[in-house]
C-alpha cells in the first residue's frame, strides 16, 4: 500500500514542480496513401489521419483526468512526406498543397502539431525530396500545425552538403515569409543528423519507414522535479548527485510508461517507445539551465557547464532506461534557448554564446535549438552552422539538430517573443567571418571511418 | 477493482475530513484507508477509496472534489492508484 509521504511526493511533483507528460504522439504511416494523382493522395491522407487519430485527444484528456497528471500535448507524426508525395508531386507547389491537407487533418482531430513534412536525404536528394525542401517556406507560412524537418546526414552515410547549402536559403526564406510573426515559421523547421524514426517531440517528429502502421510514442518531462531533488543534496559528492538524478528520472519515466501503456491500450494502437527527455518550458521552475545551476555553475555557459550537462544527460538515461520497456526517440536533456527561462537569463547575462552551446550539444540531446539570430545573417553562415552541428552528430554517432530563427528586421540585443511553449529569446550574435567557399563546394562529406563496422 | 487515491493538502481547519467523507458517502464510495500528517506546516490527508459500487467515475469525482476543496481553500486531487504504484514500486 502506498504511504502518505509517497503520495504527497507525487502530488508535489505535479502541482509544484511541473511534472507532466509532455506529449502523446501518434505515429501514422502514410505509405498506403500513395497515389500518382495528387487529389487522390490528399484525400487518402486526410482520411487515414482523421480515422486513426479521431480519439487521440479525447483519450489523452481522459487519462490526464483519471491519473491527475497533465498531458500537455497530443500530436501526430507521419511518414516523411518527401516519400509519400514523390509520385504525385511534380513541383514544390504540389507539396504545399499536401501541407495544407495535413493542416486540415490536424485541425479536424484537434492535435496541436503534426510532424513529418520531412525528407531524409543523408546521402542525396531525389527530385521529389528537393521539391519538398523547396516547398518548406510556403508550407510553414500557410499552415498552422505542420512541422517540417530534414535529415541531412548520418554516421552511416555522411553529410549531404548540397542539402545543407539549400537549407541555408530555405531557413532564411521561411523567416522572410513569416516576418510578420517574428519569423516564427523557423521554429517549426529542424535540420537533423541521425534523426530517430520514433521521436515524439516537435518540431522534429516524423514516423520513420522502419515503423509499423500506427504507433503510440510518449515523451515525458520534468526538469523541475530534478531541480527540486537536487536542492536537497547541495554540497554532496558526485556519487550522491548522480544517484539523486537517476532515482528522480526513474520516477518521472515510470509515469510516462504508465500513460503510454494506457494510451496504447485504449486506442488499440501498439506502444512504440518512451522518450525520456528533460524538456524545459518557459515556465519558472521548468528549466534545464536551473538544474545546471543547482549542480554548481553560476550560469549555463560558465566553465564546467559541459561536464555538468554530460553527467545530467547520462544519469537521466540510466535512471529512465530501467523504468520503461522501450526507450527511444531523443532521450536526454534538451537545451533550447527560448524555451528555457534559465538559458534566456544566461544569454542575457553574457554567460552563454553560440559556440558554448555547440560544445554542449556534444554531450546531450539534441542540438542548437530555438536560437534567435540576427535577420541579416547570410545563408552560407546558416549552412556553416548547420554543417558544424551535423559533423558533431556524424562523428559521435548521436542525433544532433539545428533549429535557428533568423529574426527579420531585428539584431543582436533585441528580443523576440514567440509566445506559449516557444517562449521568448534574446537575439544572439553569430560569428561574422565567412564560409562561402566551403559551403559552395558541391557534393557530400563521406561517412567517417568508424561507420565501417561490418 | 481500481482504487482511487484522494489527497488533500492545505491549511488545517475544522471539518475537512467530514466534508470529504460526506461527499464520498453521498456517492457510495467506500473508504478503505485514511492517513494524515503535517508536512511543512500543511495538513496532508490521503484516502484510499473504492468507487466500484458508486455511479461516479474518476473524472467526475475529480471535478466535484476539486470544487469542494476550492471552497475551503484546500487542494484536493483525485488520482488513480496506478500512478503512485508506478512511481514508487518497482
Amino acid at each position: 500500500m502506498i504511504n502518505i509521504l509517497e503520495a504527497a511526493e507525487t502530488v508535489r511533483m505535479i502541482t509544484q514542480e511541473n511534472l507532466d507528460v509532455r506529449t502523446i504522439t501518434m505515429g501514422i504511416s502514410l505509405l498506403d496513401c500513395i497515389s500518382e494523382d495528387l487529389e487522390q493522395l490528399r484525400s487518402n491522407i486526410f482520411r487515414k489521419i482523421t480515422e486513426k487519430a479521431k480519439d487521440l485527444v479525447q483519450v489523452g484528456n481522459d487519462i490526464a483526468k483519471e491519473y491527475g497528471i497533465p498531458i500537455v500535448n497530443k500530436r501526430i507524426s507521419v511518414t516523411p512526406i518527401g516519400l509519400v508525395g514523390a509520385a504525385a508531386c511534380k513541383c514544390p507547389e504540389d507539396y504545399v498543397l499536401i501541407a495544407q491537407t495535413l493542416d486540415d487533418a490536424a485541425r479536424a482531430v484537434g492535435v496541436n502539431f503534426l510532424g513529418g513534412f520531412s525528407a531524409v536525404v543523408s546521402k542525396g536528394m531525389t527530385r521529389a525530396e528537393e521539391n519538398l525542401i523547396r516547398a518548406i517556406p510556403k508550407a510553414l507560412s500557410r499552415t498552422e500545425f505542420v512541422c517540417a524537418s530534414v535529415n541531412v546526414g548520418s554516421t552511416r552515410c555522411g553529410i549531404d552538403m548540397d542539402a545543407i547549402r539549400l537549407l541555408g536559403e530555405i531557413v532564411l526564406e521561411t523567416a522572410r515569409l513569416t516576418k510578420d510573426r517574428d519569423s516564427l515559421g523557423c521554429a517549426k523547421l529542424v535540420v537533423f543528423c541521425n534523426a530517430p524514426d520514433d521521436n515524439p517531440f516537435m518540431a522534429g517528429a516524423f514516423h520513420g519507414v522502419t515503423e509499423g502502421d500506427t504507433v503510440i510514442n510518449v515523451g515525458v518531462s520534468g526538469p523541475g522535479v530534478v531541480k527540486t531533488a537536487l536542492e536537497a543534496v547541495r554540497g554532496e559528492s558526485f556519487e550522491v548527485l548522480c544517484e539523486t538524478i537517476k532515482r528522480t528520472a526513474f520516477k518521472v519515466t515510470r509515469v510516462g510508461q504508465l500513460v503510454a501503456q494506457e494510451a496504447s491500450r485504449r486506442l488499440g494502437v501498439p506502444f512504440g517507445i518512451l522518450d525520456l527527455s528533460l524538456a524545459p518550458t518557459p515556465a519558472i521552475g521548468d528549466s534545464v539551465a536551473d538544474i545546471l545551476h543547482e549542480i554548481g555553475v553560476e550560469y549555463a555557459g560558465a566553465p564546467g557547464t559541459t561536464a555538468a550537462l554530460a553527467l545530467l544527460n547520462d544519469q537521466v538515461k540510466k535512471g529512465g532506461v530501467m523504468a520503461s520497456s522501450y526507450v527511444g526517440g531523443l532521450s536526454g536533456a534538451f537545451i533550447p534557448v527560448s524555451e528555457d527561462q534559465g538559458m534566456i537569463e544566461a544569454v542575457e547575462a553574457g554567460a552563454l554564446h553560440l559556440e558554448k552551446l555547440e560544445a554542449m550539444t556534444c554531450v546531450c540531446s539534441v542540438g542548437l535549438d530555438m536560437i534567435a539570430i540576427p535577420g541579416d545573417t547570410k545563408a552560407s553562415t546558416i549552412s556553416g552552422i548547420i554543417a558544424d552541428e551535423m559533423a558533431i552528430g556524424m562523428v559521435n554517432a548521436k542525433t544532433t539538430a539545428v533549429r535557428l530563427i533568423p529574426v527579420m528586421g531585428k539584431g543582436v540585443g533585441e528580443t523576440v517573443e514567440f509566445g506559449g511553449l516557444l517562449g521568448h529569446a534574446p537575439i544572439m550574435s553569430v560569428n561574422a567571418f565567412g564560409c562561402d567557399a566551403f559551403i559552395s563546394r558541391k557534393g557530400r562529406i563521406p561517412a567517417p571511418i568508424h561507420s565501417f563496422k561490418n | 477493482m481500481k482504487k482511487i487515491i484522494i489527497t488533500v493538502v492545505g491549511k488545517d481547519t475544522v471539518g475537512i475530513i467530514a466534508k470529504v467523507c460526506t461527499y464520498l458517502a453521498d456517492h457510495n464510495v467506500n473508504i478503505l484507508d485514511i492517513s494524515q500528517t503535517i508536512v511543512g506546516g500543511y495538513f496532508n490527508m490521503m484516502m484510499v477509496t473504492d468507487p466500484s459500487a458508486s455511479g461516479v467515475d474518476a473524472g467526475q469525482m475529480s471535478d466535484e472534489l476539486t470544487a469542494l476543496g476550492e471552497g475551503m481553500g484546500l487542494s484536493i486531487r483525485v488520482m488513480g492508484e496506478d500512478i503512485f504504484n508506478a512511481m514508487h514500486r518497482v
